[in-house]
């Protein structure tokens, strides 16, 4: 399998802060890389490292054969990059429906796919001209998703999305997670929560210090409690 | 944080209303104050027509300020030189504006606004290009290269028009007022009114109604999705800065016959009154900066006819008293 995205040798700073410490890694087509670390490791400053947002001091970041590192966010978003961010980032000020239309980059917004939204995220439906502000966190984090999905994208960079939310809301983006994946989007997904990363990842790295310290398939992270703990500090229990 | 569900009742959002209440308000408990019935209209009608000139140069200047967070002190510029810019379509054709006739006196002074707002408009781009672009996210040295681009700019058109006051006459037909009983509306407030409420209605249906208008709106609330989105946010502030600046020249010319006359100071003596409107009103904000403008012109007005010695620090004590109710303006968009 061709990897999508590749990271090698990738460095940031924030200010005078160093946060990527040479990042190398690789996220297969079609598949759904999980990046998982302590907090601190550097994995949202990854994300936003491939985005542009933080653009990378040196290294190379590609996508689909194309060095993206300099690039500026606009284009690598236009490149088929879709970003659902930790702080979900939805436009309170606008509604449901506005900020969707403002996603479709590609002219007006699809039926069909809205419908396909609809089936796994009933509330953006419901709320569908309510003023996004007004949603709940979990109701937010459906429309952060919807919105990065509205369109079919090469590549979704999605940054925690089951932080904070209730186990009930959690089972349902597990599904949409999946749907997406079966849609034959590669997605590189940020998360804590070992349970999810077990139910969606097909591979992982692990992160640490800005640098990863692990890469390999999620099965056998999933069946080594030892490299588990030794990796992410934590015993399994506490990411139940 | 704690746990959310999907399935909990959506929270109803009732419409602020409370600062919109604020000028029907003041203007109410001023009746009494004032108590002249007659003067008390003619300072209301007064307040508006100066709040929507002021909303009509802050209006491109809040979000500016909302939309990339850049300081511009150099606003005052776009108004000067607008004003300038009018004077040489209405000086010339001083015969149209001196006629009896409105249709040929607005056939003058709508040409004078479109070259003003066309060059001042142009003049934006330029000053974007050249002076704001570099500064990006640098405040100090935003406050420093603005203040600077308006200090050259009011230089250039000491040395184009050189230091004297021009007298610039209202057009014949816009002179004089409307007499109601005791009450007396100048033709020209009203007018200023007409076109105040014309530029607010038409940007609340650009910004609720045009991709564009929720791109900006979306920009305001956070730049870094937009781009995330794909959407290049400095073509768009681009874009905004030259309707700003065309504005602010609208304004200028429209300040310039209220006031009928023109000076190169015209711009940097309105700087620190604009700024306190798109304060008080909240960075960002279009609805903010309208109220913010009427309530700064009331207080102003109230306060010159009520005690004439307050009316220099009316629009500070304004603002003061606004930021302790509301620390981030009368409709907070932004989160700075």
């Amino acid at each position: 399998m061709t990897d999508l995205l590749s990271l090698s040798g990738v460095t940031t700073h924030i200010g005078r802060y160093h946060i990527l410490h040479g990042v190398d890694f690789a996220v297969p087509e079609g598949q759904t890389t999980m990046l998982l670390g302590r907090n601190g490791a550097g994995k949202t400053t990854t994300l936003r490292t491939i985005m542009g947002l933080s653009p990378a001091s040196s290294g190379t970041i590609t996508l689909g054969g194309t060095r993206i590192e300099a690039m500026a966010t606009p284009d690598i978003a236009m490149m088929g990059v879709g970003y659902v961010p930790e702080t979900m980032a939805v436009f309170s000020d606008l509604t449901v429906k506005e900020n969707l239309v403002l996603a479709a980059r590609n002219g007006p917004m699809d039926q069909a796919r809205l419908d396909w939204i609809f089936g796994f995220f009933p509330p953006m439906k419901k709320f569908w001209l309510s003023r996004a502000g007004s949603l709940s966190g979990g109701q937010k984090q459906m429309l952060s998703i919807s919105r990065a999905i509205i369109e079919p994208r090469k590549l979704l960079l999605i940054d925690e999305p089951t932080k904070g939310l209730a186990p009930a809301i959690v089972v349902a983006l597990i599904d949409c997670l999946r749907e997406i994946k079966r849609s034959g989007a590669t997605i590189l997904l940020v998360e804590q929560n070992f349970r999810v990363a077990e139910a969606i990842g097909d591979s992982v790295a692990v992160m640490d210090n800005g640098r990863i310290v692990h890469r390999g398939t999620m099965a056998d992270l999933s069946r080594d409690t030892p490299l588990q703990e030794r990796l992410l500090g934590l015993s399994l229990e506490a990411h139940q | 944080m704690s746990e959310t569900t999907a399935g909990e009742a959506l929270p109803k959002q009732p419409l602020d209303i409370i600062p919109m209440l604020l000028p029907v308000a003041l203007a109410l408990i001023m009746l009494p104050l004032v108590g002249s019935t007659s003067t008390w209209v003619t300072l209301t009608i007064a307040s508006l027509a100066m709040g929507m000139m002021i909303f009509i140069m802050a209006s491109g200047l809040t979000l500016v300020f909302g939309l990339m967070d850049v300081l511009n002190f150099g606003h005052g510029a776009f108004i000067a030189v607008g004003a300038y810019i009018g004077t040489l379509v209405l000086l010339p054709l001083a015969a149209w504006v001196q006629a009896d006739s409105l249709l040929a006196n607005l056939a003058v002074v709508a040409p004078a606004v479109l070259l003003a707002m066309a060059v001042t408009g142009a003049l934006g781009i330029v000053f974007e290009r050249v002076l704001i672009q570099p500064v990006y996210g640098q405040h100090l040295k935003q406050i420093l290269i603005t203040m600077g681009g308006l200090i050259v700019a009011e230089q250039l058109l000491y040395a184009l028009w050189g230091p004297q006051i021009i007298p610039l006459p209202l057009p014949t037909a816009l002179r004089g007022s409307f007499i109601f009983g005791d009450v007396s509306i100048a033709k020209y407030r009203l007018l200023a009114m007409a076109v105040g409420l014309i530029v607010f209605l038409g940007s609340m249906l650009v910004l609720n109604r045009t991709k564009i208008g929720l791109l900006i709106r979306a920009g305001v609330e956070n730049r870094e999705m937009v781009e995330a989105l794909g959407y290049r946010v400095r073509r768009l502030f681009l874009g905004v800065f030259m309707a700003g600046s065309a504005l602010a020249g609208l304004g200028g010319v429209m300040w310039a016959l209220y006031r009928e006359q023109v000076h190169a100071s015209i711009g940097n003596e309105l700087t620190i009154l604009i700024f306190i409107v798109v304060i008080i009103g909240g960075l960002g904000s279009v609805t903010g900066c309208f109220l913010g403008a009427i309530l700064v012109a009331m207080v102003s007005n109230y306060g010159g006819f009520l005690v004439p010695k307050l009316a220099l620090v009316s629009d500070i004590l304004l603002m003061v008293a606004i930021l302790m109710w509301r620390p981030r303006g009368l409709y907070a968009v932004t989160n700075r």
